[in-house]
């Protein structure tokens, strides 16, 4: 037997967390991700760590800039709604430059929506979410062994570049057990000079802060931001690229979606027609350079998505508009099934891949 | 080779559980393995489903549209999926709660009166590992070495009475 | 001879307040207390938004600044990644009182080890004198340009009394700061609200009444009279919970009275209470109806 355990994704993330070094975690109960609170709940108070249940999804996400003020690893988690309700904080977290790690396992909305699975706050995580100019690194993973490894390399991402970073997960992922395996190698996080700790009488004193009310100071910190943004854009995009070397038509796809979509292209592969798949793992910074190498050979592009067309937008930048590119999509906590993809896939096909 | 199980009924059957029991088995020899339920608002009562896949290479999608075997615990679960099961599949019926027959002819079909049996056992919450039981014994994938190190995988060293209880009800359904 | 001079607590940056102002004085009391508790290198302030927003900018510990009325919950997660470090947070009536009432509520609740200095001064000052939760009834803002109007918007919150119905907080006191004598009570209050958390009792708020002669329209002198002809009477001083103490206001209404619990009050014996019920709590209607407001 492996030294593997079947777990679920959402308690994935939480042991991953803890085995990051996160010591704190601040949350609000949300279907489907509740179980991510409930593992931290259950294990904190044993390690030395904390878990507190917040009054609303707001105060948590302000906890969160709190300690990631303090210096701390920290994680918040989430679903859809309660993501809306965060922003504001994400904003904040990330004008300050503040590494701390948001979990949302999506769910369909807009407004309450529903509980089951969806892609639709795609633009949301992407674009920034809250108010101003600013990113955070998004990252989304497809399995329970990703939703582990995912969560690490977020915390040493959020560390490396001083900013938010969210794992961009969903119902299923969350959801789902698979077996995983904890055999990670851990790095220490960074110093952290700038913390709120207490001057201790030894340095003058740290300010953490997103006002700037002269114009000049704000612009420079926000140029200064974005070359930070430019060279995580070109060091930190990552991708899986199945059957995508040959292919004629390629499907785009992220979690969940990514994981039927690997069906269909397998089954499109059996009927003779040359499909792959490149399956972003950063959404931001999105691999587009890996796209638009494709745009060589493939002769369409399939974005597939629990969401009404916002991946696509995406797929459409990254390949200059070289190719066209197709939706195949559901919604609401619906999710594709793999005779679906394929009959976009055939549907193209038959149209000489135009 | 990929099999995909689907276990339906209503919430509190314990149907998550005999999937998770599959699974870690599954795990145990080394094989692929998804596991994914379906979740609502409702705790108790509502209808509850669970699809495992267990395959020889990498799960694509965790979720079944086709699957090869359906334990169906209530007649909502059999009307809704009994089509949907694989030609040459088989289905499993607890016909204590299921009265109807199946009426499809290119499936393997059995009907056990299991939740009749766990009552006559005394453990009439365990009506799913006998239909388990005898899910294993119609598919040939009994192996009582990992379906013990499965069980203990997923009962507290603390509950040992559980265990014996839950390995007890799965031979009965073995018997069947 | 003891020579006055500015707290080490405070940097050398000079205040933007506006001239007759009171938030100057008061961060100098929080400064003060900094200093005399030997505590700047292990404290960690939170300003707010509001007049104060650049309160990180005036103290030598280190701070940040939260969003909107969310201070509280900052304080929370600092409190709890460094429990070593002193924690207080600064913020205005509508921060605290109005966008920022649940993290209040429930940091109080929590009997979060943290110190909150709340300054009402019942306006709105940095965005130009619109209404604040805690503006008097008739009060003349730019969103009650005919005089706040209970049908309309309510009455104004009192946020001691509301928390001191909690079991949660340790300490909670109202002080003014428009006189010598009511500055070295309030001097008292904040001093005590950071020994509370060095001593880990727990949650400590105390509310400055505070002056706004731009906002308000009046003179300086003025301003410091109408806290109080206007303000001590709808928002009497003076505490109402000091669970060491022994002291529960929301749970006996007036009896923290000097005549009928001396021995419990805080300040017993003392002149700061003034004849005034020390705790004008009034959950038990009848009792406080004479007693407290009675008092006056």
């Amino acid at each position: 037997m492996s030294d593997k355990v079947l777990m679920k994704g959402n308690e994935a993330i939480a042991e991953a967390a803890i085995m990051a070094g996160c010591r704190h975690y601040f949350g609000y109960p949300i279907t489907p991700q509740t179980e991510i609170a409930a593992y931290m709940a259950r294990r904190m108070p044993k390690i030395g760590g904390t878990f507190l249940q917040a009054e609303s999804e707001v105060a948590a996400i302000n906890m969160v800039y709190g300690a990631a003020s303090a210096g701390v690893r920290v994680m918040t988690s989430s679903s859809s709604p309660g993501i809306s309700l965060k922003s504001e904080g994400i904003s904040y977290l990330a004008g300050a430059d503040l590494p701390a790690v948001i979990v949302n396992a999506q769910r369909g909305g807009p407004g309450l929506g529903g509980i089951q699975p969806s892609q639709s706050d795609y633009f949301q995580a992407t674009r920034g979410g809250g108010h101003g100019d600013y990113h955070m690194i998004v990252l989304a993973p497809a399995s329970v062994q990703e939703m582990a490894s995912l969560t690490i390399k977020a915390f040493d991402l959020a560390d490396k570049w001083r900013t938010p970073c969210m794992i961009l997960a969903d119902g299923t992922t969350g959801q789902m057990m698979e077996p995983v395996s904890f055999d990670f190698d851990i790095a220490p996080a960074p110093e952290k000079p700038w913390a709120l700790t207490g001057t201790q009488g030894k340095r003058a004193h740290n300010i953490t802060n997103s006002l700037y009310l002269s114009p000049e100071e704000l612009e420079t910190h926000n140029f200064n931001r974005f070359k930070k943004y430019d060279e995580i854009m070109k060091t930190e995009p990552i991708a899986e690229e199945y059957k995508a070397d040959d292919a004629d038509i390629i499907l785009v796809a992220f979690g969940i979606a990514s994981r039927v979509s690997k069906n269909a292209v397998d089954e499109a592969r059996g009927a003779g027609i040359k499909a792959g798949l490149i399956r972003p793992i950063t959404l931001w910074p999105f691999p587009s350079d890996i796209l638009f190498k494709h745009t060589e050979h493939a002769r369409h592009f399939i974005s597939v998505e629990l969401s009404m067309g916002q991946l696509i937008e995406d797929v459409m930048l990254s390949t200059r508009c070289r190719r066209p590119v197709t939706l195949c999509n559901r919604a609401g906590g619906m999710i594709p099934v793999p005779s679906q993809i394929l009959q976009a896939i055939q549907n193209v096909a038959a149209n000489g891949g135009n | 080779m990929t099999t995909e199980y689907l276990f339906a009924g209503f919430g509190g059957q314990g149907l998550l559980f005999s999937g998770k029991v599959l699974a870690y088995k599954a795990l145990i020899e080394d094989k692929f393995v998804s596991w994914l339920p379906s979740y609502g608002p409702e705790m108790r009562g509502g209808t509850a489903n669970c699809s495992v896949i267990i395959s020889d290479s990498p799960v694509g999608a965790p979720i079944i549209t086709n699957p090869d075997v359906l334990v169906a615990m209530n007649l909502p679960s059999l009307d809704k999926y009994e089509n949907a099961v694989k030609k040459g599949g088989m289905i499993i019926v607890d016909s204590s709660l299921i009265e109807r027959k199946v009426k499809r002819d290119d499936v393997s079909v059995f009907y056990v009166p299991a939740t009749d049996m766990a009552s006559k056992s005394g453990s009439p919450t365990l009506a799913n590992m006998i239909l388990f039981g005898k899910m294993l014994k119609e598919t040939g994938t009994l192996n009582e070495e990992t379906l013990n190190a499965a069980l203990g995988k997923c009962i507290s060293a603390r509950h040992k009475d559980m265990f014996d209880l839950n390995l007890n009800a799965v031979k009965i359904g073995c018997a069947e | 001879m003891t020579v006055f001079k500015k707290p080490h607590a405070l940097t050398d940056a000079p205040f933007h307040y506006c001239p007759g102002c009171t938030h100057g004085i008061i961060h100098r009391l929080v400064a003060q207390a900094i200093d005399e508790l030997g505590i700047e290198g292990k404290t960690v302030g939170v300003a707010p938004v509001g007049c104060s927003v650049m309160a990180y900018d005036y103290f030598s510990c280190d701070m940040t600044e939260a969003a909107h009325g969310r201070a509280p919950a900052v304080a929370t997660g600092l409190k709890r990644a460094n429990p070593e470090n002193i924690v207080f947070t600064y913020q205005g009536d509508g921060d605290l009182a109005s966008i920022g009432t649940a993290e209040t509520v429930h940091a109080a609740a929590r009997n979060e080890n943290i110190t909150v200095i709340f300054i009402n001064n019942a306006i709105y000052g940095m965005t130009g004198g619109q209404m604040a939760p805690t503006s008097l009834v008739g009060q003349v803002t730019q969103t009650s340009p005919y005089g706040r109007d209970p049908a309309l918007c309510g009455y104004p919150v009192k946020i001691c009394e509301m928390l001191s119905e909690l079991e949660g907080p340790e300490y909670l006191e109202r002080v003014a700061v428009n006189s010598v004598k009511n500055v070295n009570a309030a001097y008292k209050a904040i001093k005590k609200a950071f020994q509370n958390q060095i001593e880990g009792r727990g949650f400590s708020l105390v509310e400055v009444l505070s002056a706004c002669p731009t906002n308000w329209g009046k003179t300086p002198s003025e301003s410091l009279k109408w806290i109080d002809s206007a303000m001590i009477p709808y928002y009497p001083l003076g505490v109402y919970k000091d669970r060491s103490a022994g002291i529960f206001g929301g749970k006996t209404g007036g009896a923290c009275d000097r005549s009928e619990s001396a021995e419990k009050c805080a300040c017993s014996g003392k002149a700061d209470c003034g004849g005034r019920p020390v705790n004008a709590g009034s959950s038990n209607g009848s009792d406080c109806g004479k007693n407290a407001c009675g008092a006056k």
